[in-house]
């Protein structure tokens, strides 16, 4: 669905894993931009009706970017940085007390 | 930046008139036009047998159950500029400690806490909609032994008075309060206990009530500030800008604005803003399975933390400091929501009266006139659709039932010198 501008660019590689499964980035990636990169559709479902939803607004405000990144839950992917080693998972529904 | 322009065409008047309200944003392309048919305007006033000053939960309720005894009923209500405790409030249905000083106003309560759950059938019956009211039982956190043994005492001293319809509650220490409730934190020293107590979604019920007395019948009438009230001839007329009502008999459920409007028909109704203030946090699973007096779980998840109790006027702002502490005593209570998400604060003004009882007054001047002002609308919203609205439909408030309620509590005689 996305492709990249500029698919030589020289930003080394980086590696982190969607719910366990690895997945390649450009180092500066958000995790919202490197999931649309890796061709995923949704990122989370809503808490109250549970429909799907991606990454829209990419700049903070639309909140529908949320993921559980490193075990916290509903973080803003369009607003964290990829890293290596990186453990993202969508956000299914609400987020747990104590995640 | 918004303005609002309104332009009024009284001339329709046979057809009723039309408002055009017409908003202007600087943000917006467009410019939205709205016109709404307003029925108020004719040249003869229209007559009802109730005249509802107010349209918040406290008046929404009242009109309701008199619709539901046949009355013909008008809700006169501010607009969306008023203060609106309505929109403001905590949600619970809260029981265990009402009545220090008034045995009455305790079992009044119960009373009201027991009638919820056929009210909210009631509603759902007519309307379809859910106001989720759940009675799963209420604990009030202690953070320290003296908060402990405040808590105790005050429940023992408010089942030990006089005339007290006595109910159980229970003092539990914190291994029993995590039996109920394993996300408590360590600095929990108990808990009062009582299964009385639940709670609602307000915004649902404030919804279903308007929606549920308008298919009743209820003419709802928004931005109808009342000005001016005049008694002539058994008959109350009530001026607004926008023009004249009458009818036989009239409710004040203004909220603050009792205390302007209770003199126009001799009624003294001394209440004063206090000021609450409140966060939700992000809607999160589903773990708190009762009610806990400052935080409490909505059916959809988010966590409300509560409340403030202020003297700081007609000001509805929110401010830091105590915000803070709210959010400090939830953390300290369940150490995990330190990590969700604030989404929303607010504050709201609740209605209180000196002796933080409600006032249920008739008045002798002016027979006919009624007044309702409690801070507790949600608790007491079943009591006021099926309890006392059929009261005011008859005409009397009963001294038995009422009398303890009557403003008239605080004409203490002066002292002889």
């Amino acid at each position: 669905m996305f492709q990249r501008l500029q698919p030589e660019a020289a930003n080394p590689t980086v590696t982190f894993t969607i719910d366990g499964k690895p997945v390649k980035a450009r180092a500066g990636d958000t995790v919202a931009a490197a999931m649309l990169a890796a061709g995923l559709h949704y990122c989370r479902t809503t808490p109250v009706s549970g429909a799907p939803r991606a990454p829209y607004c990419m700049m903070g405000v639309c909140f529908d970017c949320l993921v559980t990144v490193d075990g916290i839950g509903n973080r803003q992917g369009c607003l964290v940085r990829v890293r290596d080693g990186m453990q993202v998972e969508l956000q299914l529904g609400k987020r747990e007390l104590g995640r | 930046m918004i303005v609002s322009v309104r332009l009024f065409f009284g001339a329709l008047a046979d057809a009723g008139s039309f408002v055009l309200d017409r908003t202007y944003s600087s943000e917006a392309v467009g410019t939205r036009i709205r016109i709404e048919r307003q029925s108020m305007t004719r040249a003869k006033p229209t007559e009802f047998d109730v005249a509802v000053i107010g349209g918040g939960l406290m008046g929404s309720a009242i009109a309701w159950g008199l619709a539901k005894v046949g009355q013909r009923v008008t809700v006169l209500d501010e607009g969306d500029v008023a203060f609106r405790a309505s929109r403001g409030n905590f949600a619970l249905i809260w029981v265990q400690s009402k009545g220090l000083g008034l045995a009455p106003y305790s079992a009044w309560t119960m009373r009201s806490s027991n009638a919820w759950a056929g009210f909210a059938d009631a509603l759902k019956e007519q309307m379809g909609i859910d106001v989720c009211f759940q009675r799963p039982g209420g604990f009030n956190l202690s953070l320290s032994e003296r908060e402990l043994e405040n808590r105790r005492s005050l429940l023992q001293r408010i089942q030990d008075q006089p005339g007290m319809q006595r109910f159980d509650f229970e003092m539990l220490d914190p291994a029993r309060v995590k039996q109920a409730i394993p996300q408590i934190g360590p600095e929990v020293v108990g808990a009062s206990y009582s299964r009385y107590d639940g709670h609602c979604n307000s915004p649902r019920l404030f919804r279903a009530l308007n929606a549920a007395m308008q298919q009743l019948g209820v003419a709802y009438l928004p931005e109808h500030r009342v000005d001016r009230i005049e008694y002539v001839a058994r008959e109350f007329r009530l001026f607004s800008a926008r023009g004249e009502i009458r009818a036989s008999k009239i409710v004040l459920a203004a909220g603050i604005d009792n205390v302007r409007l209770g003199p126009m028909v001799g009624l003294d109704v001394p209440v004063r803003p206090q000021r609450g203030q409140l966060i939700v946090t992000e809607r999160t699973a589903p773990f708190l399975n009762y009610v806990v007096q400052t935080v409490r779980q909505t059916d959809e998840g988010g966590l409300m933390f509560g409340d403030s109790q202020e003297e700081t006027g007609a000001d509805p702002s929110v401010t830091s400091p105590v915000i803070s502490v709210l959010a400090n005593r939830a953390v300290r209570m369940f150490p995990q929501v330190a990590n969700l998400n604030i989404v929303r604060t607010w504050a709201a003004l609740r209605v209180m009266t000196k002796d933080g009882f409600p006032i249920y007054d008739q008045s002798e001047r002016c027979p006919g006139a009624f007044c309702a002002s409690c801070h507790s609308g949600v608790t007491l919203a079943a009591a006021h659709a099926l309890f006392l609205a059929p009261c005011i439909a008859a005409g009397d408030l009963p001294a038995a039932q009422f009398k303890p309620f009557s403003s008239r509590r605080f004409d203490v005689p002066a002292l002889a010198a």
